[in-house]
């Protein structure tokens, strides 16, 4: 029969690309960084410690969904990245344990407030600034002038033309509601989303969603991360970006262990390695532009810096609780996401 | 029947004495096994875990397995067979009653927790040693039955049911039946008609405000429109399809009939990913228009119309695999009377040729309406602020607020129109009214098209299967350009990213993006392949070749269970086997199953065609020969199927490979799929490497499924009947 070779041959190439078991064991990476970011954090540290390394990316809302589904069971070891809010409730429910990495002192004062405020259930790796992600030509074409402030969002001439990732599954999009209503209170930041509504096409699911769709002209204005179109114009997208006047928040990319982790061991491991400087650069090397947490790792060259924007006091602890969360959420859902354009 | 007997007793002591009888958390080669796994607790047999773990919950199963090696003793045929049935009946209950009875959190009933007082103990899901245990009650159980007279007194065949029909209740039904549990359960964990209702009755299900011009109706609304345009446009496409191929004297039909290939090949979505490379804004046709004319496209693509355009390419040519036999079927003597009457041919095609495929027509609409309320890579790809039940399920489970009751209400809603479709379905193949080939002879050749049908149909077919291979080189190349709508230059730096291969000190490291879920998908597909083929080949023998009682229900619950869509199927299967005693999520052996149970019609209906086709006569010849079951089975039937099961292995692994909807919700970092892995990618907008791995995933099913052709192929010289009639996607 000639199906046997063949699935033989199926069969036993799998088997090669598994490479068998190995003697370091293996690790579940939940990933909720840029795929690059996460694959090169991957392939480095399996290439430094012969562990094996299974990665999967996926939005950090829908991680934490994940985590808690399987917290009777987990599967996965580690969640790297994705902002903090998410991995500050996983802290709070319970769903990832506590651990001191003998390389927290190498942190910025952020990343360890991150950390104490979660009882050391996660700890900062990056942060970054929110801000608008515009595509220069459309904008150009139409003769419109770029958004500086969050005001200029609400002009009429953006109809239709604003893109924001969609809260129930986007970290994102969430820091962005927390931050308006720390900015303006929380009556007069709904009024201004209910505002905002009219001028958005589609609310995507994933956070970095709404710049891919800028960088490739699919829409002229997105509401990101600036670092995520810092990298969009680094690939040769015509991204131009832009931190409001008025103040705006910022993300800690955080990570975490995972509760009941069954390679507990790998995942410590893999804590202490990822923050270390030379991990941390890997950022920067797969053209991401965020900020690293270590205070001897570069700044990549471009990032936008913290000092030249208007940042607001975030408060992480009260805004990172899951019931406030739930909260805004099924608030903006009910008031905002079911109005007419 | 002594030496079964033997066996299975050897079997049931072996699983409750040897293996591990919990779920190892560990990989087995993390396991003690020079002897030190016989006494800890996580690897321990059902036997130490009664011992010395006071797990005396396991001791009926134990005692039932004991009593079945005790009967051995007994002397009479009779009297074995009746202890068997016995035996395997009680160990099936004590074990199915203690699994289901004590789990993760000990008693699993407050019932129970009040009778016994508090358990202080728990259990994990069964293992290796559980399910020899089962497979062993069972088999001991239907051993017994035929040894009783049942099955016509042949244990195999019993075996053969007994297995079919604990699959399929527990792989189908079971998970169906828990998720509609969910939809009666409020948000306190209680059941009422009332949490039930009130989901039902929500607006975001059946609002139909946007008949008063408000933004959005309710998602079933949606999916019903969609469903019925798409079903409406694609039947019609199909049918100007299927006529030109068999009547419309065109030079190449079979270059035509290779459209029907595509659907199986691709994942769903890609004909999506296709329509934003031309229609979206940045595509091709809007630049067009921005170059000559200065006009600047919209967002039109994304909502209702680019979905359904998406199906239209997608589904049409199923329809037409569809429809070419309808149009075949129609008998040319009716028609070729209604000539002698001196009909014209239109007059003979409008009011003969017609009415005699209306059937078949609505058979082929009801398909379409199905594939597309099942769809669930499409609207997700185009959807926008567009949304239909599958989406929205797998919004409800994965959103921040993972609403379970949610979802479960909506998967029933679904179910619904899935069922109705069925329903449906089933009333119009199985009426007869129909029927135009009789055991006379004919002349075989139906009359040509009325001339300007033929040109209708030859101006909507060409264009359209024009416009479908350009999709699909769009989505195949588009991949190999640096940007798409910005710079297409050609480049290999998406697929180096892909499928990227580096050396280091420890070996080879699989370093591209792609690679890891690729080659899980190809593993567990390879591994899913021969058992669904092994379990459809053997449930279609039970089908055409056995007679024994609920035989017709067997069939029937079967058949239903392929109606079933996708994405109620993947929800169901997550909520089911999160907790012992099958204890699944996350694992392969849950994408596995889901592989086995969303294919098995291939099997199916690939060996029952096959099988009608080989005369009873040699069946009973092996019969009379003192032949079993078993024997007829293996030594007459499978060779004479050898072409089907290839078939079979081949569409079982290909459809594997390219399934989305039901997958998505199995997935985990350890076992990622391919096209889960591709469509995480265009939901983040990263475009080169989706299309690249798609590519790659159509390519090499193409080529498996050439392959497979070309084996067969030269098998089907030298038979006279050739026995692969299951339709590729029958």
């Amino acid at each position: 029969m000639t199906t046997r070779p063949l699935l033989a041959a199926l069969v036993a190439a799998g088997v090669a690309a598994s490479g068998g078991a190995s003697a370091q064991g293996s690790l579940n990476v939940y990933c909720s960084a840029q795929v690059e970011w996460c694959q090169a954090v991957a392939n480095a540290f399996q290439r430094e410690t012969g562990v094996r390394v299974a990665m999967t990316q996926k939005g950090s809302g829908e991680v934490l969904a994940q985590i808690r589904a399987e917290a009777q069971n987990p599967r996965g070891d580690i969640w790297f990245g994705g902002t903090g809010d998410p991995h500050l409730q996983a802290a709070e429910d319970n769903l990832s344990a506590e651990y001191r990495s003998p390389n927290m002192e190498q942190l910025h004062p952020w990343a360890q407030k991150q950390a104490a405020d979660s009882r050391y259930r996660t700890v900062g790796i990056y942060a970054g600034a929110l801000g608008f992600g515009f595509n220069t030509e459309l904008l150009a074409r139409r003769n419109i002038t770029a958004p500086a402030c969050w005001a200029d969002l609400l002009k009429p001439e953006f109809r239709n033309e604003i893109q924001m990732a969609n809260p129930n599954s986007s970290g994102t999009a969430y820091v962005m509601i927390a931050t308006m209503v720390q900015l303006m209170g929380e009556e007069e930041a709904f009024t201004y989303l209910k505002a905002l509504h009219r001028n958005i096409n589609a609310y995507p699911r994933s956070g970095t969603g709404p710049i891919k769709a800028v960088a490739r002209g699919e829409t002229a204005v997105s509401i990101s991360f600036v670092h995520d179109a810092v990298t969009e114009r680094v690939a040769g997208f015509p991204v131009g970006n832009a931190t409001p006047c008025e103040g705006t928040g910022y993300e800690i990319g955080s990570m975490s262990i995972i509760r009941g982790s069954r390679n507990e061991r790998n995942a410590r491991r893999f804590y202490d390695w990822a923050l270390t400087p030379d991990a941390q650069k890997l950022g920067a090397d797969t053209k991401q532009f965020q900020i690293p947490s270590n205070r001897n790792a570069p700044i990549p060259e471009g990032a936008p810096r913290f000092e030249n924007i208007k940042l607001i006091e975030y408060d992480f602890a009260r805004y990172g609780q899951s019931a406030e969360r739930r909260r805004l959420i099924e608030r903006w859902d009910r008031e905002v996401n079911s109005l007419p354009r | 029947m002594r030496r079964a007997a033997l066996w299975l007793a050897a079997l049931a002591l072996a699983g409750v004495v040897l293996p591990p009888w919990y779920l190892v958390q560990d990989r087995l080669a993390d396991i003690d096994w020079s002897g030190g796994w016989l006494t800890e607790p996580d690897h321990a047999p059902a036997v130490s875990q009664a011992l010395l773990f006071g797990r005396w919950w396991l001791w009926p199963v134990l005692a039932t397995a004991a009593a079945a090696a005790a009967s051995l003793l007994l002397p009479a045929r009779r009297s074995l067979a009746r202890a068997l049935a016995a035996c395997g009946t009680l160990g099936l209950l004590a074990l199915i009653i203690q699994g289901y009875a004590i789990g993760l959190g000990g008693w699993r009933f407050a019932v129970l927790e009040a009778v016994f007082g508090p358990l202080g103990d728990r259990q994990f899901g069964i293992g290796t040693g559980a399910t020899l245990a089962a497979l062993a009650f069972l088999w001991m159980a239907t051993t017994g039955l035929a040894g009783l007279g049942f099955f016509r007194g042949d244990p195999f065949t019993a075996g053969a049911v007994g297995t079919v029909a604990l699959a399929v209740i527990l792989f189908t039904f079971l998970p169906i039946a828990s998720l509609l549990s969910d939809a009666f359960r409020t948000s306190e964990g209680t059941y009422t008609l009332g949490a039930l209702f009130g989901r039902l009755g929500d607006d975001r299900t059946w609002g139909l405000a946007c008949l008063a011009g408000a933004p959005r109706c309710g998602v079933a609304w949606n999916t019903l429109m969609l469903a019925l345009m798409t079903a409406g446009g694609t039947t019609a496409l199909g049918l100007a399809f299927a006529l030109l191929v068999t009547r419309g004297g065109i030079r190449f039909p079979r270059a035509l009939r290779t459209l029907t290939i595509l659907p199986i090949i691709t994942p769903s979505f890609v004909i999506g990913l296709g329509l934003i490379l031309i229609f979206g804004r940045s595509g091709i046709v809007n630049q067009l228009l921005y170059g000559a004319f200065g006009i600047e496209g919209g967002r039109w693509i994304y909502g209702l119309q680019g979905v359904w355009l998406a199906q239209m390419f997608a589904f049409t040519p199923t329809v037409f695999l569809v429809l070419i036999g309808v149009v075949e079927g129609v008998s040319p003597t009716m028609e070729e009377a209604a000539q002698t009457l001196r009909a014209n041919r239109w007059h003979t095609f409008a009011t003969v040729s017609l009415p005699l495929m209306r059937p078949g027509i609505a058979n082929a609409f009801l398909v379409a309406f199905v594939e597309s309320i099942a769809d669930f890579g499409n609207p997700i790809v185009l959807g926008g602020n567009f949304g239909v039940l599958s989406t929205e399920i797998f919004f409800a489970v994965v959103g921040a607020q993972a609403d379970a009751g949610r979802a479960a209400t909506l998967a029933l809603v679904l179910l619904v129109f899935a069922l109705g479709a069925f329903w449906a379905q089933a009333r119009i193949t199985g009426s007869r009214s129909y029927v135009s080939i009789a055991g006379k002879g004919d002349g075989g050749v139906h009359p040509p098209l009325p001339a300007w049908v033929r040109r209708l149909c030859l101006g909507v077919a060409l264009p359209w299967a024009g416009l479908t291979i350009l999709l699909y080189a769009m989505a195949l190349t588009g991949g190999f350009v640096e940007t798409w709508g910005r710079d297409y230059t050609p480049t290999l730096r998406h697929l180096v990213r892909a499928f990227d291969l580096e050396w280091s000190a420890r070996g080879l490291i699989w370093s591209g993006v792609a690679w890891n879920s690729v080659w899980t998908t190809v593993k567990l597909a390879a591994v899913a392949a021969p058992l669904t083929a092994a379990l459809g080949i053997i449930a279609a023998w039970l089908f055409t070749r056995q007679s024994f009682v609920g035989r017709r229900a067997l069939e029937f619950a079967t058949m239903l269970s392929f109606a079933v869509p996708g994405t109620v199927i993947g929800v169901a299967y997550i909520y089911a086997f999160n907790v012992p005693p099958l204890e699944l999520t996350g694992t392969g052996i849950i994408i596995v199953l889901c592989f086995m149970f969303r294919n098995l019609s291939v099997g199916l209906r690939s060996g029952m065609a096959a099988m009608s086709q080989i005369d009873r006569s040699l069946d009973e010849a092996s019969f009379t020969l003192g032949g079993g079951g078993l024997d007829a089975l293996r030594r007459v039937i499978l060779p004479l199927l050898r072409p089907a099961i290839i078939a079979a292995l081949a569409y079982s692994f290909v459809r594997a490979v390219t399934t989305v909807s039901a997958v998505i919700f199995l997935v985990s970092a350890e076992y990622e799929l391919a096209t889960v892995f591709i469509i995480n990618r265009v939901i983040n907008g990263d475009y080169g490497v989706a299309i690249t791995t798609s590519t790659a995933l159509i390519v090499t099913m193409g080529a498996v499924l050439a392959l497979i052709q070309v084996v067969v192929g030269s098998r089907r010289i030298r038979r006279r009947a050739p026995a692969l009639a299951a339709g590729a996607r029958a």
